[in-house]
């Protein structure tokens, strides 16, 4: 076996969160090696709708949301491409009078908190924003600023910024055992060892046994979020759609294509890495689709995916550093809404690791929370 | 830029590509009646707007996408034509209509 | 109908027909669903409409020997739904149809997946304008739609199709302009070494060198040894260009070109439902790991016909027969040793089909050049990507099809890679050092067909999900 080759941090997990983890590390002056055990994008960085929405987050959530949505518009400036970002707002449509009050309420509780970043919109305006939309619908909360980006594009653009910065990708590299030695972390990949102070648990749906692997038993369900894709078409919306009661999240992409989500959930199986699609549940999406947009029931699809990716209890995330692991810090859990958070994510677990603490609020995230019951060694 | 070798006689039949009324003979394709046209093309690319023509005949290629009678993108080659069909050739990324 | 049935099989040519007709005999109930509107795969298709009419007889004994199976076959009581698109089978097994713009479920005990075989595919500059197609696909015309080349037409590539098709076509009374014969210099004496195991099937040989003779006879100019095409034209061919590997070139003017190097089995289906694959060195294809009967690494799922491995509709008949009494013993209808002894003909019967594979195989296997064309070449006709961007990815890291599907789009389109899978295999393997083999394909994803969102949502009402 070779001898392990040594890091200031080594991050665990060629995600987004990852790659972004990795890429504010080296550019903070960090030696980093960032580890994957297929490539990187491979899990639910790769079968993202790529949504960049500050719309509807949890409270908790918000803080950094908004400081993700900041970065989210200057991303050139930060990775060196547009990572294909169009901010053409996010929607949370009504289709009934009575789903009006709940959108209302939340408004006004982003507001009593000093939040402006949503905005009650009536018929006329909806009609106006989205005119493909059926004419039944009410209204809508809409955050303007909010859009989607294309996530192959960004993948690539961290990936390059991170090479480029000089992290030290390994592919084809899964972590088998973590030993302690000295100060170290000993992270044995297969043949292959590495060694650092620092380790960032940013394995995704597999996060949990990776922490698990350092003593901390975190709780942790898995989703399998199905997604549509469909031919390409001319010219339909530009918002991003989702829909009050219904599983259901619309956009078009640059190309032309139709993507569907929303959280309908196939099924995931850990051990093989795969998921599949549930052809009965995602038929709801198809219908909450063609029921919100009538003029898409004569659209092909071109093909349907999951992606594998970690839930937490409450559906906001795991970020912090280990309450039991020295040098230890996780952040997994995004539940389904982690893309919107890469930037940000990453400039907070540099400062994790380079200070020991950050500026931002990130308390409601602690791994603690999840941890109740005790590691089994 | 194909002919057919025969008169269809009694199974000849009338559909509309762009609006325009073609002979055609019951149990042959859609393509079949395409590939017979003047045009040469079937369908421009969502892509770049190339012009495309059916090419496998045997529904694994997918360029002989064409609308007809109102359903878009189906397989031409896979689709027997019936007295009356109405043809329309895709531009480009076609267009949905409320 | 109904939506309940022992065997599902996908494919109604000659593998699935003759399944359906053996598993009947058996006593399963057998849905069979196609997508043609009409029973005989692409050997026989149309044979039903075009068996009593005059150009019957000019297609040849072979197709006409079609009548009769179609026949058996529609008599044998199976559930046979034309133009149907099967879309995906989940675990269970369920099984997703759509005709006529309705789609529904049907849950079977077995699957034999007889989904034959498509043209390999044959990327070089300007094979998407109007005007090239394949050899198949005109003689798909000339069976169903009794149609020809308006004028005399060129036709490249090598294997026995493009000499059965020229034959046929002069019968009719078309044209060719000349036949630019892509086989590489030097391939008889590999290919003789597998003569002797071939000698049983010596008529079929004969009949390739009649087709051959045929052609000398009626004078068309055959360029030999053809490493480089290019198709030419504003918005459909008009001029062809080639260049052999004597270093002779040439620009001929050009309506149609039809094109054929050869067939590989259509693997999606298998892909799709996680079924083992493994590569074919000798047909330079994946082809489905498979047992005796045809079994797939997936339980109770079977691949038979040219799916299975090329073969022809001689092999895929026995196949389809030893897929269904395998089936008909796992469901009880028949025990092991009576299965077996059924087997036997139909295992001599395969064995005799393929003794003249390899020889052929080792004949026309595809040239190197084939997956190799320049830059500037649409790889993916769907997307349009071209070799040229897919080799300068393929050295950004080191991605396989799958990464460099994401990064380009390549094989997203409606065919979803059914075009561009092994050229993107070829192209990453090349670049990266790599065999094609351990550079791996695509994964699927599904549905295999694209259903339509409000087909999809049909499903719903239907039957509301758990």
């Amino acid at each position: 076996m070779s001898e392990a080759a040594a890091f200031d941090v080594v991050v665990v997990g060629g995600g987004l969160h990852g790659l972004s983890a990795a890429l504010h590390l080296a550019r903070a002056g960090r030696r980093v090696a960032l580890v994957e055990r297929r490539w990187t994008g491979r899990h639910a960085s790769g079968a993202t709708a790529a949504g960049v929405r500050t719309l509807g987050r949890d409270i908790a959530e918000i803080p950094i949301s908004l400081e993700a949505m900041a970065m989210w518009h200057r991303i050139e400036a930060i990775v060196g491409d547009d990572c294909g970002f169009h901010a053409h707002g996010q929607m949370r449509v009504a289709e009934m009078a009575e789903h009006m009050p709940a959108l209302i309420e939340r408004q006004a509780r982003t507001r009593a908190l000093g939040y402006s970043h949503e905005e009650i919109i009536d018929a006329a305006e909806l009609r106006r924003l989205v005119p493909a939309l059926s004419p039944h619908c009410v209204g809508a909360l809409v955050a303007r600023r909010d859009g989607a980006a294309d996530p192959h594009r960004t993948i690539a653009a961290f990936r390059r910024c991170c090479e480029a910065e000089g992290v030290v990708i390994a592919e084809g590299c899964g972590v088998e055992a973590v030993d302690r030695q000295g100060g170290d972390w000993l992270l044995v990949c297969g043949t292959r060892r590495f060694r650092a102070p620092y380790v960032v648990n940013a394995a995704g749906a597999w996060a949990g046994r990776l922490a698990a692997l350092f003593g901390d038993a975190i709780a942790l369900g898995v989703r399998a979020s199905m997604m549509i894709v469909t031919e390409r078409l001319a010219p339909l919306l530009d918002p991003v759609v989702s829909v009050v009661g219904r599983a259901l999240s619309f956009k078009q992409a640059g190309q032309g294509t139709l993507v569907i989500g929303g959280g309908l959930q196939g099924s995931a199986d850990l051990d093989r890495e795969r998921s599949s699609v549930d052809f009965r549940n995602l038929a709801r999406g198809a219908r909450a689709a063609s029921d919100l947009f009538p003029a898409v029931q004569g659209v092909r699809i071109a093909r349907c995916w999951t992606g594998i990716e970690a839930e937490t209890r409450d559906h906001i995330p795991v970020i912090g550093l280990s309450p039991n692991a020295p040098g230890l810090v996780h952040a997994f859990g995004f539940s389904g809404h982690g893309f919107q958070l890469v930037p940000v994510v990453g400039s907070i677990l540099a400062e994790l690791v380079c200070e020991g603490r950050t500026r931002r609020e990130i308390v409601a995230f602690a791994p603690a929370r999840l941890m109740q019951e005790r590691a089994v060694a | 830029m194909f002919r057919k070798l025969h008169d269809p006689g009694p199974q000849a039949v009338t559909i509309f590509i762009d609006g325009r009324p073609v002979t055609a003979e019951l149990g042959e394709s859609v393509a079949a009646v395409l590939l017979r046209q003047q045009e040469g093309w079937s369908r421009t690319t969502p892509v770049s707007q190339s012009p495309r023509a059916p090419y496998c005949m045997m529904g694994v290629c997918f360029e002989c996408l064409v609308e007809i009678d109102g359903q878009g993108s189906v397989q031409s080659c896979l689709t027997p034509v019936a007295n009356g069909m109405h043809i329309a050739r895709q531009q480009g990324r076609r267009s949905l209509s409320a | 109908m109904s939506d309940r049935t022992d065997l599902l099989i996908v494919g109604a040519g000659p593998a699935g027909m003759a399944a359906a007709v053996t598993a009947r005999r058996h006593g399963l109930s057998v849905r069979v669903v196609d997508d043609q509107p009409a029973p005989g795969g692409q050997i026989w298709r149309g044979i039903e409409t075009v068996a009593a009419t005059p150009r019957a007889k000019r297609l040849g004994e072979s197709y006409l020997a079609g009548a009769e199976r179609a026949a058996a076959f529609r008599a044998c009581g199976a559930d046979y739904e034309s133009a149907s698109q099967l879309w995906q089978i989940e675990p269970g097994f369920r099984a997703f149809v759509t005709r006529g713009g309705k789609a529904r479920a049907v849950t079977a005990q077995a699957i034999i997946l007889a989904t034959g075989a498509q043209e390999r595919p044959m990327p070089f500059p300007g094979w998407t304008l109007p005007g090239v197609l394949t050899v198949g696909a005109a003689q798909i015309l000339l069976k169903t739609a009794d149609s020809v080349p308006e004028q005399p037409v060129w036709i490249a590539g090598c294997g026995p199709l493009p000499l059965l098709y020229m034959t046929q076509l002069l019968a009719a009374g078309g044209r060719i302009a000349g036949f630019l014969d892509t086989t590489p210099r030097g391939r008889l004496g590999p290919a003789l070494r597998h003569l002797p195991r071939g000698l049983g099937r010596l008529g079929d040989l004969m009949k390739g060198l009649s087709w051959s003779l045929a052609l000398r006879r009626a004078g068309i100019p055959i360029i030999r040894h053809v490493t480089e095409l290019r198709a030419e034209g504003e918005g459909r061919l008009q001029r062809l260009r080639y260049r052999t590997e004597a270093g002779q070139e040439a620009e001929v003017p050009a309506e149609v070109l039809l094109v054929h190097e050869g067939v590989v089995p259509n693997i999606h289906a298998p892909l799709a439902l996680g079924c083992a694959v493994s590569w074919h060195a000798g047909q330079h294809c994946y082809v489905p790991v498979l047992d005796a009967w045809g079994e797939t690494s997936q339980a109770n799922i079977f691949v038979a016909g040219d799916g299975a491995g090329i073969g022809g509709a001689e092999a895929a008949e026995p196949r389809g027969r030893l897929a269904a009494l395998r089936i008909a013993a796992k469901l009880g209808r028949l025990d092991d040793a009576t299965a077996e002894t059924a087997a036997a003909p139909e295992r001599s019967a395969l064995s005799s089909a393929l003794a003249l594979r390899p020889l052929l195989d080792a004949f026309y296997a595809p040239r190197p050049q084939l997956y190799a064309p320049p830059d500037e070449t649409l790889v993916c006709r769907c997307e349009e990507v071209t070799a040229g961007e897919l080799r300068a990815r393929a050295v950004e890291g080191r991605p396989g099809p799958n990464q460099l599907k994401a990064f380009t789009r390549a094989g997203m389109g409606p065919c979803q890679g059914r075009q561009c899978g092994y050229t993107m295999a070829h192209i990453v393997a090349a670049a990266q050092g790599r065999s094609v083999e351990e550079v791996g394909f695509y994964r699927i994803r599904p549905p295999l067909k694209p259903v339509t969102l409000g087909e999809l949502a049909s499903l719903d009402e239907q039957e509301p999900a758990a």
